[in-house]
């Protein structure tokens, strides 16, 4: 462990950093007020629905476009000032691929690595060879743009974002289009490439995708972050709730309801009741012994882990639908 | 030691609150590395970038389909003037009423080459330009790859200088391929010798194919302003056949505008309006008056919706 451990992003090492951002589209807020803090070495999952301002403020942090207000720095540099000085250390993948469709995979790595005023052309194949093995389409290479697959685009994307190492990479919706096995393959890749150190930023739709490669989550909706943080911290924020499968669902409701449990639910289908246990929790054993002494004959006892689904609800107290 | 002031930060955070927040900017700044570029490099790096503007244009087969057909021009022109004077007549009777250069092509093959660029400046040619030079942003914004090259990072500034430039190399690209194609057909159905002038005298040969290559040159030079135009409109929208369709018909607008005798006022200000001025070339002497306006007209427009060009794309947001 190399990099002093930032604490809760209040630290010096900062990848990206907003205060009060926002992006107006002729009348309506796409981003309203953004203060994110992403800590280097994170991987750093920016969640929300489809619509929430996601890609509008990874626009904004990669200088594309221009905040109505506020101020955005990444890697300690002012955006979209410093483009020039900042943006040879980034890779991005925003809003899916775009290709040249006559162009061989190989060519437009070729071709957007000339773009880059940094990069050495003599070293240029080199690199271009070692991304596309990276994202696994050598074979692939010199075949026209226009007939890969969606998941082929994806990672030639992708691949663009790897020709040269990165201090911070940033992906909007990695894994779309792509088949189970190719969105196993992306995960293991950004879990790689944390491992190099390098920080990865990564907005996603889905709960899941963020729960298993991200140590540290945003989460957006209707253009505002609703909260930042380790995704464990996160998650605690909702307390599991206690879940008995048992025959008798009429017993064990007043048993548990005795114990202090609230919200007790039962489902009709499975028989299974569940429930908010208390802020002082007792002691389970102690909870399921009560249970068992009451005449209550239980299948299946224990606390359902809360998910970030579960906190992303919580927080927005709605489901996660695209945003109106 | 920036990594000793970093760690040190957070731990002076509850005690004094003023010193991490400098100390915090401090060691930002150190870690940050210089630009890396080297100045030296830099130059031959932006010319790569121009090169692969080059082949991007160079390589769509729309492109190769266009200069195909600007060969074709010369071919065609040459084969209907062969036809008609199979008998020994001349072309239109002898009596001048063909466009410019036509009746003297089956004395001399070198005249098809005039005959050609006098036959594609008004559309083919400059068609052709608002084609590549409309689709020179605007299709990179369809396409989405504009926001690629501008995180690569391109550059704004010089992203459409090398835009630019690949259109002006089109111009001449295309300039040529219009010469070529002629000398070729015009030489191989033409006889070929001794040239004579708009003005009546006679030159060398040699003289001759001079004065074509100063003509294939001003023709090129001609579409510098439409080229500037083109890509003015290419900066406006994120639709490149919105902005190809909008360079050609406002080029064909233009041309009509240029021709109807009661809008004379408008028309020295039109960047067509002394194309045709490269005639001129075949006098002895040369009369530089048109020449010179032209090249002066085109750099108006060049310099005007270059920087209207350059305005609109460092400043507008790409949300494609």
């Amino acid at each position: 462990m190399d990099q002093p451990p930032a604490a809760d992003g209040q630290g010096a090492d900062v990848v990206i950093e907003t205060r009060g951002l926002a992006k107006q589209y002729r009348g309506t807020l796409a981003v309203d007020g953004l203060d994110l803090q992403v800590p280097r070495g994170s991987v750093f999952g920016f969640l929300g629905p489809n619509g929430s301002g996601k890609t509008t403020t990874i626009r904004m942090l990669m200088g594309l476009i221009e905040p109505t207000a506020g101020s955005a720095r990444v890697l300690g540099r002012p955006m979209p000032r410093s483009t020039r000085s900042v943006l040879p250390k980034v890779g991005a993948l925003i809003e899916g691929p775009a290709l040249y469709g006559f162009l061989s995979g190989q060519d437009n790595l070729i071709r957007i690595d000339a773009a880059d005023p940094t990069a050495d052309p003599r070293t240029r194949k080199a690199r271009v060879g070692s991304a596309l093995d990276r994202v696994g389409l050598t074979a692939a290479a010199r075949k026209k743009a226009k007939a890969y697959s969606l998941g082929m685009k994806q990672r030639l994307g992708l691949a663009s974002a790897l020709l040269q190492p990165r201090e911070l990479l940033v992906l909007d919706e990695p894994t779309n289009g792509l088949d189970p096995q190719g969105m196993r393959e992306i995960r293991a890749l950004v879990r790689e490439l944390a491992g190099d150190g390098t920080t990865v930023f990564l907005s996603s739709h889905l709960l899941d995708e963020i729960e298993q490669v991200c140590s540290h989550a945003a989460v957006m909706a209707r253009g505002r972050l609703i909260t930042q943080g380790p995704v464990a911290d996160l998650s605690a924020g909702t307390r599991g709730r206690l879940a008995v499968t048992t025959p008798d669902p009429a017993r064990a409701t007043e048993v548990l309801a005795g114990h202090g449990v609230t919200d007790l639910v039962t489902d009709p289908h499975t028989g299974e009741v569940t429930g908010e246990l208390p802020a002082e929790p007792p002691d389970l054993a102690e909870l399921n012994a009560a249970l068992v002494a009451a005449g209550v004959r239980v299948r299946g006892f224990g606390v359902q882990r809360a998910s970030l689904e579960d906190a992303f609800v919580a927080l927005t107290g709605e489901g996660f639908d695209v945003a109106g | 030691m920036s990594r000793a002031e970093t760690t040190a930060g957070p731990g002076l955070q509850d005690g004094e609150q003023g010193q991490p927040l400098v100390g915090r900017q401090d060691s930002g700044r150190e870690r940050l590395p210089a630009p890396p570029a080297p100045r030296a490099g830099r130059a031959v790096w932006t010319l790569g970038l121009f090169g692969s503007e080059l082949l991007i244009v160079f390589r769509r087969v729309r492109t190769l389909a266009l200069l195909a057909v600007l060969a074709g021009v010369p071919l065609l022109v040459g084969i209907a003037v062969r036809i008609e004077t199979r008998d020994g007549s001349s072309v239109g009777g002898g009596d001048g009423g063909g466009p410019a250069f036509l009746e003297q092509i089956s004395n001399n093959g070198l005249f098809l080459a005039f005959a050609s660029l006098a036959a594609t400046l008004p559309f083919f040619l400059p068609m052709a330009i608002g084609v590549v030079a409309g689709d020179a942003v605007a299709g990179e914004a369809s396409t989405g790859t504009l926001r690629y090259l501008l995180v690569a990072p391109a550059g704004r500034t010089r992203l459409l200088l090398a835009k630019y430039a690949s259109v002006l190399t089109f111009c001449v690209a295309a300039t040529l391929v219009v010469v070529l194609s002629a000398v070729v057909v015009g030489f191989s159905l033409f006889p070929v010798g001794d040239v004579t002038l708009l003005s009546g005298n006679t030159v060398s040969l040699s003289d001759g194919i001079l004065r074509g290559l100063l003509i294939a040159l001003l023709v090129a030079s001609s579409l510098i302003g439409l080229a500037a135009l083109g890509l003015f409109i290419s900066t406006l929208t994120d639709s490149g056949i919105g902005a190809m369709a909008a360079t050609v018909g406002l080029l064909i607008t233009i041309q009509i505008v240029n021709n109807i005798p009661q809008l004379h006022a408008l028309q020295p200000y039109l960047f067509p309006h002394y194309w045709l001025s490269f005639a001129d070339v075949m006098r002895a002497p040369v009369i530089w008056d048109g020449i010179v306006k032209n090249l002066a007209l085109q750099a108006l427009y060049a310099a005007v919706f270059g920087s209207a060009a350059w305005a609109r794309f460092t400043t507008r947001d790409i949300t494609s």
